[in-house]
C-alpha cells in the first residue's frame, strides 16, 4: 500500500471528525472574535499604537493566536483519545507510526486553517483593512506556524496520558508562548533579558510575517521570519514524529 | 504452516510477569479459546501477537510472520476485535469502515461491496448512515467485528468479544462467530466465561497467572475429570466421606460445608449403591445430584480456584490494563 493513501485516510478521518463537530469549530472562531472585539475595540479605544489602531495591530496576532490555539488543542485531544482505545485501531493498522504522525498533523493543519480563512474573511466585515494581497502573503506564515503548532500539541498529547498536565503546558508553554510573541504589544519596549528571550519563541517570527505583509510593520524581513520559523517547523515535526513512534511500540 | 505458532513467549511489566514462557500454535481454520480470569494474561498475550506490545523473551508468528521483525506484514494479515470498543463515535458506522478500508489499502470498488457485505454479516445495514454515538453496546460490538473482518484477515482476534454484554447479545455474537467459523477463518478468542469457551472452540488452552495449564479441546479437557461428578448434601458430612473412602467409592472426596463432591467413571451405577451404603452406616443423604463435569470443574481442577471467584477480585485486572500504557 502506498504511504499516501494511508496518510491520506487517516486525514480523512480527522477531517470528517470535523466535519461532524460544529460546535468545535465555531467556538474557536467565536473566541478570537471576542479577543478582537473586546481588546481591540475596548483597550483600542484609548490606545494606539506606532500610529496604528489597536484593533489592527492585533489583528494579526489574534490570527496567530486561534492558529496556535486551534493547533495544539488538536494535537493533545490524542491524549483523549489514547483514553478511549481509539487509538488502537489506529495503532494495529498496517501503517508506521511517522504516517499516523503525518496524517494527524495533516487533519489538525486543515482545522487550523479553515478557522484562520474565516477571520481573515470577516476582516472586511469588521473594519478592518487587509488587502487580498496581504491576506495571501500572510498565508505561508500561517501555514507554518500550524504546521509547527499542531506538532508541538500531538508531541505533548503523545507525551503526556493524563489531562492535568495539559493544565501545565498551557501554563508554562503556550500562554507564555503567546503573550511574549509581539502578538498583542511591540517587543521592543520589554526589558533586554525578555526581549532576547521572545526570539527564542517561533511565534514571535509567525507573528511578525503576518503584521509585515498586512500592515507593512514587520521588525524582521519577511524571508528571514519565514526562514527561522521554518527550522522551528523542522524541529517540532521531528519532535512530534519521533514521540509517536515511541508511542507505538509502548 | 499454522495460523499461530507460539514459543516460549514472555512478558513482563516492572518485574511483574503477564505471560509466563508460553507455548502453543493455532491451525488454520481453528476456532482457539484462552480461557482465563482477569488479569491471567489472555490480553497481554493477544497485544504481544497483535504486535501492540513487545514481548520480553520468546518469539511468535502469526500466519509465518514475525511478531517482532515483521510486524507491518503481521497487522496486514489479522483482524482484531478490541475488548474495550474502539470504534470512533463521533462518526457513522459507514465512516468508520470506510476509513478502515482506506487504511488497510483497499480499493474503491472492493471496499464499498466488502462494507455492504460486512455490514449485512452483523445486520447493521440499515444503520450505516447513524452516528455509532446512537449505538448500543451491542451494536458497538457489532460494528467492531464488522470492521475487524473488513479487510479478510487470515486471523481474527477477538478479546473478551461478549464482554459486558446482556445474555440475549451474547447469543447473537456467537451466531457471528458460528457463522464466520464455517467461512474458514482462524479466529483467537479471549473469555472468561466458560459457557462460552465451551459452546465456541475447537480448542480451549486454560491460562492462569500467565501460564498454560491445560489445551485441548472442550470435550477431552472434561474427560481428564472422568465420567461424572456426584454431589451429595448430609447432615453429617465428615463421616459421608469417611465412608465413601472406606467402602471404596472414590479416594478423596471434597467437603465443602454440607456438601461432599467427588468424581467417578460411571455414576449412573453408582448412585443406588451409594444411598444403600450410606442407609446401612445410618448416614442420613438429604440430596444426590449426578452431573456431566463441565470447564469450570476442570479449571477448579488446574488452578485450584474458581475463575469465577477470582473474577470478583476486579482490582488487579485494572492495574495491569494500566501497565500497558494505553
Amino acid at each position: 500500500m502506498s504511504e499516501l493513501e494511508a496518510i491520506y485516510a487517516i486525514w480523512l478521518r480527522e477531517f470528517r471528525v470535523y466535519l461532524r463537530e460544529k460546535e468545535r469549530a465555531i467556538s474557536s472562531i467565536v473566541s478570537p472574535l471576542l479577543w478582537l472585539f473586546a481588546f481591540g475595540t475596548g483597550l483600542g479605544a484609548s490606545v494606539a499604537i506606532a500610529g496604528v489602531n489597536y484593533q489592527l495591530f492585533i489583528f494579526p496576532g489574534i490570527i496567530a493566536m486561534t492558529l496556535m490555539f486551534t493547533s495544539i488543542f488538536y494535537g493533545m485531544y490524542v491524549i483523549w483519545d489514547r483514553k478511549l482505545d481509539f487509538l488502537k485501531e489506529v495503532l494495529v493498522a498496517p501503517l508506521s507510526r511517522r504516517d499516523v504522525f503525518l496524517g494527524k498533523m495533516l487533519g489538525g493543519v486543515t482545522d487550523a486553517m479553515i478557522q484562520a480563512a474565516v477571520l481573515l474573511m470577516l476582516a472586511g466585515v469588521l473594519g478592518i483593512p487587509v488587502t487580498s494581497y496581504g491576506a495571501l502573503m500572510a498565508l505561508p506564515a500561517m501555514l507554518l506556524i500550524t504546521v509547527c503548532m499542531t506538532s508541538i500539541g500531538l508531541f505533548f498529547g503523545a507525551v503526556f496520558s493524563s489531562f492535568e498536565s495539559f493544565q501545565l503546558v498551557m501554563q508554562f508553554v503556550l500562554w507564555p508562548m503567546f503573550f511574549f510573541s509581539g502578538a498583542l504589544f511591540p517587543l521592543e519596549n520589554l526589558p533586554g533579558w525578555l526581549a532576547s528571550l521572545t526570539y527564542f519563541d517561533p511565534l514571535t517570527y509567525g507573528v511578525d510575517a503576518m503584521r509585515g505583509v498586512m500592515l507593512g510593520m514587520g521588525k524582521m524581513p519577511f524571508e528571514i521570519d519565514l526562514l527561522v520559523l521554518g527550522v522551528f517547523t523542522l524541529v517540532t515535526l521531528w519532535m512530534g514524529a519521533s514521540a509517536f513512534e515511541r508511542m507505538g511500540k509502548i | 504452516m499454522d495460523a499461530v505458532i507460539v514459543d516460549k513467549l514472555e512478558k513482563k511489566f516492572n518485574g511483574f510477569t503477564a505471560v509466563d514462557k508460553i507455548s502453543f500454535s493455532m491451525k488454520r481454520g481453528e476456532l482457539f479459546g484462552l480461557l482465563g480470569p482477569n488479569g491471567a494474561g489472555k490480553s497481554t498475550t493477544i497485544y504481544m501477537l497483535t504486535t501492540l506490545l513487545k514481548p520480553t523473551s520468546g518469539s511468535a508468528t502469526v500466519n509465518g510472520f514475525d511478531i517482532r521483525t515483521d510486524s507491518e506484514a503481521v497487522r496486514k494479515s489479522i483482524g482484531i476485535v478490541f475488548q474495550d470498543p474502539t470504534v470512533d463515535i463521533r462518526l457513522t458506522a459507514y465512516d468508520n469502515l470506510d476509513i478502515h478500508g482506506r487504511l488497510y489499502g483497499m480499493s474503491g470498488q472492493k471496499r464499498k461491496e466488502r462494507i455492504k457485505e460486512v455490514l449485512d454479516l452483523v445486520e447493521l445495514g440499515e444503520w450505516k448512515d447513524k452516528m455509532v454515538r446512537t449505538f448500543s453496546g451491542g451494536m458497538r460490538r457489532r460494528l467492531e467485528i464488522a470492521r475487524g473482518l473488513l479487510h479478510t484477515p487470515e486471523v481474527l482476534f477477538l478479546d473478551e468479544p461478549t464482554l459486558g454484554l446482556d445474555p440475549q447479545t451474547r447469543r447473537h455474537i456467537w451466531q457471528y462467530i458460528e457463522k464466520l467459523r464455517k467461512g474458514g477463518i482462524a479466529m483467537m478468542l479471549t473469555t472468561h466465561y466458560l459457557e462460552e469457551a465451551d459452546y465456541l472452540c475447537d480448542r480451549v488452552a486454560i491460562i492462569d497467572r500467565g501460564r498454560i495449564k491445560a489445551l485441548d479441546t472442550p470435550r477431552s479437557l472434561k474427560g481428564i475429570i472422568g465420567g461424572n461428578i456426584i454431589r451429595i448434601e448430609a447432615r453429617e458430612p465428615q463421616k459421608l466421606a469417611e465412608m465413601l473412602k472406606k467402602s471404596g467409592f472414590c479416594k478423596a472426596p471434597k467437603v465443602d460445608g454440607a456438601v461432599v463432591s467427588f468424581d467417578v467413571k460411571e455414576g449412573g451405577k453408582l448412585v443406588p449403591k451409594i444411598m444403600e451404603a450410606a442407609s446401612k452406616a445410618g448416614i442420613e443423604i438429604e440430596n444426590i445430584e449426578m452431573r456431566l463435569p463441565s470447564l469450570e470443574d476442570v479449571f477448579i481442577h488446574y488452578t485450584g480456584t474458581s475463575i469465577r471467584a477470582e473474577k470478583s477480585a476486579g482490582g488487579g485486572m485494572m492495574m495491569g490494563r494500566r501497565a500497558h500504557g494505553f
